[in-house]
């Protein structure tokens, strides 16, 4: 792709084609703009906000926002990272995310970005919601606690599976992932391991069991490389083979 | 259960079997049985064709919908501040007491339920109640113990005494939309003679800008619509009035029923619309009724439905549609969804519903008191509307008053009204502050009351509820962030995690166990929100506390722990456990806090 049209990121030219958003003209220049909803592979969702960059002095969505070359855009200013550290403590706060006991941990996505964005505490008040497991499935695990509601493993088994194995139910605090199946248990669901389903999660909500320490600690995704380096969980999650080196910003 | 089968079958043949129809068939099993059972997700889906997670997701969302019986009686106290400052919670204790009940939950014996509920637009004569869908005002401790009476002995409704369902209308100042004499408008005649062009031309010479608050242009909303290639275009009337303290369009849709219809009409031969809804809150469920009533009085005259007033291809019909309590249903994008029969979440945009909306396809959402204006503009025209309000804003609009005056109601102003002059009009004296459109809008001080009613002073959707000096405002702000926390959607993470934060520390703030530190968070918390939320519910939510910080600290201020920071829970409670463990009551096993 390529195009005349440019916007400024941080001062950066980014080109961008008619109708690219923010992100996706950034994500392909090489920029990394914070995001957790967000999965370049699928439409933009703009739930998470972590992407919210200053344009022309007003907040917009990086992810759904279209380019436009009139841009100047702010990613990284003090009062746009403050502001994505707060959001994010929010989301750490509202579920119960104990990075140090977590499979995911080192290849997850919220941990990353929380790293990136230099978060150092929840800051907040914990909420401590009471939250269940669901192991009924022979192959994969849900922890509610961990889910951040971002929606893509709803989006992506109903516009890829072609199965709509999962949904959002309930409404502000209260809205959880509930699963299609007669039970309404995980296990009695048609999702398979191998459903692109299954591989969406930025966080460790949805696990595959059997496999979750074959890295060890360490060794992770994000171990060694920031998430701007590295890309997205959900990208590199045939985590068996080492991470494609991607262009980067540092 | 043969009966839920039959009810379903027949209900899905008359009210339709898509899944847009899904929250209408929610509504009308909900209406019937008091909840929605398991076996009536099941036969929907199977009829639908969808997921039964889908409509247990819907179930989830709305208040008014329930998996689990609610009994015989339903009954829901609207919980705004104006319900608070005239007893309802007195009311709502005692009522549970007498009944025997714990709040929300459903008796044992499948009788009633007790609950609350976001403002139900009775502000001007409450406190107020609905049982089973209908109102019941102006509530007393007399009339609670003849209530609990009532569902003891299991009086159906139809026998309960008529005045406890009595609305009134309330007008108390009528100008150029509600003078008797421009009743009964003709605008679909205006249409025939003048063309579809020269009335658009008209709307725009008015000025005539939205009533719901955000007041973009409606000519302009219109043009865009109309001009939007597609081979449907549809009209919707946002009548989810849920804005805590406005009760207008009850009043509009009461009343001029027929003129709300009417706009409607003109503006679908405009943009050239063969389908319209109502998009009526499940608050106003009492009204449909009589709606529907005229809806068909204006098909019978040849008002709606095909070739209009013998307009040849002029075909408009309009649907009511019932909301299930949902504030964020008020929001366009969200209202849409919700027509389409899904959670109300707000969508992003662009696109915009003018050229997507309702199935994608290009739609007018306009307010009830927006339809009402335009038909009176194609009537009387662009001047007679213009010789009143100011000039960015022109024309009248609907103030819903409410709270501390004599006399509450509707009042209708041109616009560049001072606050001061409302406040003489309806009798208020020794106000402390009006809380200006609604929860989500702005806590103007005594010392702004010369400010103007105007979208370049002080626009609004009308909400205008007054509060005295012996008010505590805080009250107010405790009321509105659980308001918002209530109704947030949770799609986006500053209102749904921010909101409910913000109501938490108002709560540590009333309780006395707040210092300096909570308020700077309260303030960091409402900036994020207010930048990042992904639609207005999210950005105005945290207006009450910010504006409140801003214009009346002392009511923060003299509640201050003297400390620069006070832990969320208070230690010396939590250490009781451990005291009982130990036995130990002695002054060492309590924290002693130094001053």
């Amino acid at each position: 792709m390529s195009s005349d049209k440019t916007f400024r990121l941080d001062g950066k030219e980014i080109p961008f084609v008619e109708g690219e958003t923010v992100m996706d003209a950034a994500l392909r220049a090489g920029e990394y703009i914070p995001h957790l909803c967000h999965n370049p592979e699928f439409p933009p969702h703009g739930s998470c906000r972590v992407c919210v960059v200053d344009v022309n002095g007003r907040h917009q969505c990086a992810c759904t926002l279209a380019a436009d070359d009139s841009m100047n855009v702010d990613n990284h200013s003090e009062a746009i990272v403050s502001q994505r550290r707060t959001l994010l403590q929010m989301l750490f706060v509202e579920g119960n995310h104990t990075c140090p006991g977590c499979e995911k941990s080192g290849a997850c996505q919220l941990q990353a970005v929380a790293y990136y964005t230099q978060m150092l505490s929840p800051h907040f008040t914990h909420f401590f919601p009471k939250r269940s497991i669901d192991a009924s499935h022979p192959d994969i695990v849900f922890y509610f606690n961990r889910c951040i509601l971002c929606g893509l493993c709803e989006r992506v088994s109903r516009e890829v599976d072609k199965k709509s194995v999962f949904a959002i139910s309930g409404r502000g605090m209260d809205s959880k992932l509930v699963f299609n199946s007669p039970s309404g248990k995980l296990g009695d669901s048609e999702l398979a391991l191998d459903d692109k389903a299954a591989s969406v999660c930025p966080v460790g909500a949805i696990l595959p069991k059997r496999s979750g320490y074959e890295i060890p600690i360490g060794e992770r995704l994000y171990d060694t490389r920031p998430i701007s380096v590295v890309g997205d969980a959900a990208a590199n999650f045939d985590a068996k083979k080492t991470p494609a080196s991607k262009n980067s910003d540092g | 259960m043969k009966n839920l089968d039959r009810f379903i079958k027949v209900l899905s043949e008359t009210t339709g079997n898509t899944p847009d129809c899904l929250l209408q068939l929610l509504c009308a099993i909900q209406n019937h049985y008091s909840y929605i059972p398991a076996r009536a997700v099941n036969l929907l889906a199977e009829r639908l064709q969808i997921p039964p997670v889908q409509i247990l997701s819907l179930v989830d969302f709305y208040s008014f919908l329930h998996r689990q019986a609610r009994g015989d009686f339903d009954i829901y106290f609207s919980d705004n501040i104006t319900d608070r400052m005239f007893g309802s919670v007195s009311l709502f204790n005692s009522l549970c007491k007498n009944l025997g009940v714990e709040p929300g939950q459903p008796r044992a014996d499948g009788r009633v339920t007790v609950d609350l509920t976001s403002c139900t637009g009775i502000c001007d004569q409450g406190p107020a109640l609905l049982i089973n869908g209908l109102v019941i005002s102006r509530l007393s401790e007399k009339r609670i113990l003849k209530i609990a009476g009532l569902i003891e002995s299991r009086t159906p409704l139809a026998n309960w005494p008529k005045p406890f369902f009595r609305v009134e209308d309330n007008i108390q100042r009528r100008d150029k939309l509600l003078t008797p004499g421009a009743i009964n408008s003709n605008a679909i005649e205006a249409l025939a003679t003048r063309g579809r062009d020269a009335l658009l031309d008209e709307l725009d010479a008015s000025g005539l800008r939205g009533r719901g608050g955000a007041g973009f242009k409606t000519a302009t909303k219109w043009r865009l619509c109309r001009d939007a290639a597609a081979n449907e275009h549809y009209v919707v009337c946002n009548a989810d009035e849920g804005e805590p303290g406005t009760f207008k369009d009850r009043v509009l849709l009461n009343r001029y029923a027929d003129d709300v219809f009417e706009g409607m009409t003109l503006c679908a031969g405009i943009i050239g619309a063969k389908q319209g809804f109502l998009y009526l809150r499940g608050e106003y469920f009492y009204l449909r009724e009589a709606l529907e009533k005229t809806l068909q009085k204006r098909r019978n005259s040849n008002r709606l439905g095909n070739t209009i007033s013998g307009q040849p291809g002029f075909d408009f019909d309009i649907k009511i549609h019932l909301g299930a309590g949902a504030y964020i249903c008020g929001e366009e994008s969200a209202l849409i969804e919700s027509l389409e029969g899904k959670r109300g979440i707000p969508r992003n945009r662009p696109p915009f519903p003018v050229t997507h909306g309702y199935r994608n396809r290009p739609t007018v959402v306009n307010n009830v008191e927006t339809f009402v204006a335009a038909g009176r503009i194609a009537v009387f025209g662009a001047g007679w509307f213009r010789s009143a309000g100011t000039k960015t804003s022109s024309g009248t609009k609907l103030l819903s008053v409410s709270g501390d005056c004599a006399r509450p109601g509707i009042y209708e102003y041109p616009y560049g009204t001072s606050i001061h002059q409302v406040l003489a009009d309806c009798g208020a004296s020794d106000t402390q502050a009006v809380q200006l459109s609604g929860a989500a809008g702005a806590t103007i001080p005594a010392r702004e009351f010369d400010r103007k009613i105007a979208f370049e002073d002080l626009p609004t959707g009308g909400s205008f509820m007054i509060f005295n000096q012996q008010r505590d405002l805080l009250e107010m702000v405790q009321n509105f962030t659980r308001f918002f926390s209530h109704e947030s959607c949770g799609f986006c993470t500053p209102c749904r995690v921010g909101g409910t934060l913000m109501r938490d520390l108002v709560e540590k703030v009333l309780v006395g166990h707040a210092t300096r530190y909570d308020l700077q968070e309260m303030t960091n918390i409402g900036l994020v929100m207010r930048k990042t939320a992904h639609c207005g519910l999210g950005t105005t939510a945290p207006n009450p506390v910010l504006d409140t910080l801003d214009k009346f600290p002392d009511i923060y201020s003299k509640r201050l722990a003297n400390r620069s920071y006070e832990p969320a829970f208070d230690l010396n409670a939590s250490l009781e456990v451990a005291r009982c463990i130990t036995g130990r009551n002695d002054e060492g096993a309590y924290i002693r806090h130094e001053k």
